[in-house]
């Protein structure tokens, strides 16, 4: 298995989602990855729409929600499930993109709607054997 | 939940009495059976709460408590403004003014058999479910103001309803206090095309029939029978309530570290209600709350063009509407002095006892009706506020069954496609966008909602009044 990819984890009423990668900032795309997975199979989505995102937080774990959340936002007010994304920090400052398709209930059979990322079981940070994990609990 | 844990007071009241940075106890009601199944975070949850400022008289969960965010799920603590008390986006929750509202419909089980299937499509046709869809008002920027200030008043106004409907709405419809210029850009544009649409999730439009009365009196007084036909519906705030939950968690995050205030988890984030951010999420959460009873009287007027193209003869006439992810400024009586407190319901249902001034008199003799809901394949209830209730929990209830498997297990486990024929095989007609969604919604994927009636009975938080039998599910 590669470094980079990304898990879900169990919360009672909703879904957690893990982000690992090589860097925080591939953690941080792979975050963004689980979370399309709540909604629809990533696989499925042919990215061709493209979207930039710019965040900042005073910490890295505020700027993982925040870059969860801008996504929600983009997700909801354009209709469209990403499944690219390319992230670059300076700091506490990111700047992505992500790429996606409108969303096509026939054929995405999309499950739920995510609502917005949450501060519960929130970490961000590089493991000792260098590896990054960036995860939350996602509202849905 | 270890049961070692806790005190208990009586079968159904468990205490957590007050150790390291808790300001008062913590009292979960439940029974053994309910507490067990709880998640050990509901403890550390539960105790957190009781350690924030200005808290008043103790953290409480509800008999259907789950694991939340920095609140539990079924979580209720009042805070006093005089005491440094604080409010608090997490507390409330990502979406704001959740709830249920139940419609008599003037119709009998017998009427709608026959024509259980046109009615389903019809209503599925007519109110938008689901990622993605779209509701068919469009509104522009003074509209969107004046509906964050109006609410179901402003939807009324407009036609969407009748004025006996306001009386049956919790503030009559309308949420005083509401400041939509405390709502951001971002909030509204997110709003823009969702209103009246259900969402997704375990939000849904139900077709049910009074299957069971506990209480005949609280019954006649809700004017229900046995084999009646109800319509509930169960949704929130939509994109703007989320979008204000998301911003004021940052905010409030950010905000209590330069209050001095402990967060013994940062989801907890709030700030004094007596402070700039404070009170700029109170105008705004007002206005969500605005928002969610728009929402819900939209979809009402949609569903009553829904039955009145298949069923002519029903007569759709709001019985209650009442949220349970709120932040409410009530009167309530703490060790004999009657004090003003900002109360925090998230996942939980206020229940005003018998003579409350605010229920409107033809309620107010039996108590607020409390409506929990269900979950497609499974029962929902009516209850009544009890006067009891007010000492126990400030007068609040359950709201609902919660969770007991994870979606992913329940998508393990079934597939949308068999859930759906099997119900429909019990007599329950589901129409939903998605099958994958239907599948983590499997009713069995939640607990015994009947077990959380029974301890919230029990106990007296409120009193059954009716169990409702689902006819026709629309899923978002």
């Amino acid at each position: 298995m590669g470094t980079n990819r990304w898990e879900h984890f169990s919360h009672d009423a909703d879904i957690g989602i893990v982000g690992i990668g090589a860097t925080e900032e591939q953690a941080f795309e792979q975050a963004a990855l689980a979370m399309t997975a709540v909604i629809t199979d990533p696989a499925g989505l042919n990215p061709q729409e493209i979207v930039e995102i710019a965040c900042e937080a005073p910490d890295d774990e505020l700027l993982f929600v925040d870059w969860l959340n801008a996504l929600v936002f983009e997700m909801a007010t354009r209709h469209l499930l990403f499944s690219r994304f390319e992230v670059r920090l300076d700091g506490h400052r990111l700047h992505g993109h992500a790429w996606g398709e409108r969303v096509n209930v026939e054929k995405h059979q999309p499950a739920v709607e995510v609502k917005g990322a949450t501060l519960t079981s929130l970490h961000v940070q590089q493991q000792a054997d260098g590896i990054w994990v960036a995860q939350c609990v996602v509202d849905v | 939940m270890e049961t070692s844990l806790l005190t208990r007071k009586s079968p159904f009241e468990w205490w957590i009495e007050p150790f390291g940075s808790m300001r008062v106890p913590a009292i979960i009601y439940a029974d053994e059976a309910l507490i067990a199944a709880m998640d050990n975070k509901v403890y550390e949850q539960v105790t957190n709460v009781a350690m924030l400022p200005g808290i008043v008289k103790a953290s409480y969960a509800m008999p259907d408590a789950h694991w939340g965010y920095g609140f539990p799920i079924g979580g209720v603590a009042a805070f006093d403004p005089e005491q440094g008390g604080v409010v608090s986006a997490g507390g409330v929750g990502f979406d704001i003014s959740c709830g249920v509202r139940c419609l008599h419909t003037g119709l009998r089980r017998e009427d709608i058999e026959p024509l259980k299937k046109e009615l389903a499509d019809t209503l599925y046709r007519t109110v938008p479910a689901g990622v993605g869809s779209t509701g068919r008002i469009r509104l522009s920027d003074s509209e969107m103001d004046d509906m964050l200030t109006g609410g179901a008043r402003w939807a009324v106004a407009r036609e969407l309803g009748t004025a006996e409907d306001l009386e049956r709405i919790e503030e009559h419809g309308c949420m005083q206090g509401a400041r939509p210029d405390r709502v951001s850009h971002h909030a509204k544009h997110r709003q823009r095309d969702e209103m009246g649409t259900l969402g997704s999730g375990n939000h849904y439009l139900e077709v049910q029939y009074v299957a069971e009365i506990f209480d005949t009196p609280a019954a006649a007084a809700f004017d229900i029978q046995l084999n009646d036909v109800v319509v509930s519906i169960h949704c929130g705030s939509r994109g703007l309530g989320h979008q204000i939950g998301t911003e004021f968690l940052k905010s409030m995050a950010i905000a209590a570290k330069d209050f001095g205030i402990y967060l013994p988890d940062r989801e907890l984030a709030c700030a004094p209600i007596n402070s700039p951010v404070g009170q700029s999420y109170l105008g705004a959460m007002r206005a969500a709350i605005n928002c969610a009873f728009a929402n819900r009287q939209i979809i009402t007027h949609l569903t009553r063009q829904a039955f009145a193209n298949v069923l002519p003869q029903a007569n759709l006439v709001l019985l209650y509407d009442v949220s349970h992810n709120t932040c409410k400024v009530e009167q309530h009586v703490i060790d004999g002095q009657p004090r003003e407190l900002f109360v925090h319901r998230k996942g939980a249902t206020r229940a005003f006892g018998p003579g409350h001034p605010d229920l409107p008199p033809a309620l107010r003799e039996v108590g607020q009706p409390v409506l929990i809901g269900g979950s497609m394949g499974t029962a929902s209830y009516i209850l009544a506020g009890t006067a009891k209730g007010e000492e126990l929990s400030l007068s609040s209830s359950c709201h609902g069954a919660g969770r007991s498997m994870s979606r992913h297990q329940a998508l393990k486990q079934w597939h949308g496609r068999q859930l759906i024929d099997q119900l429909a095989q019990e007599g329950i007609i589901i129409r939903s966008p998605s099958t994958r969604g239907v599948a983590e919604e499997a009713p069995a994927a939640y607990k015994d909602v009947g077990a959380v009636v029974d301890a919230a009975d029990v106990a007296g938080l409120s009193r059954k009044v009716a169990r409702l039998r689902p006819m026709v599910c629309i899923k978002g």
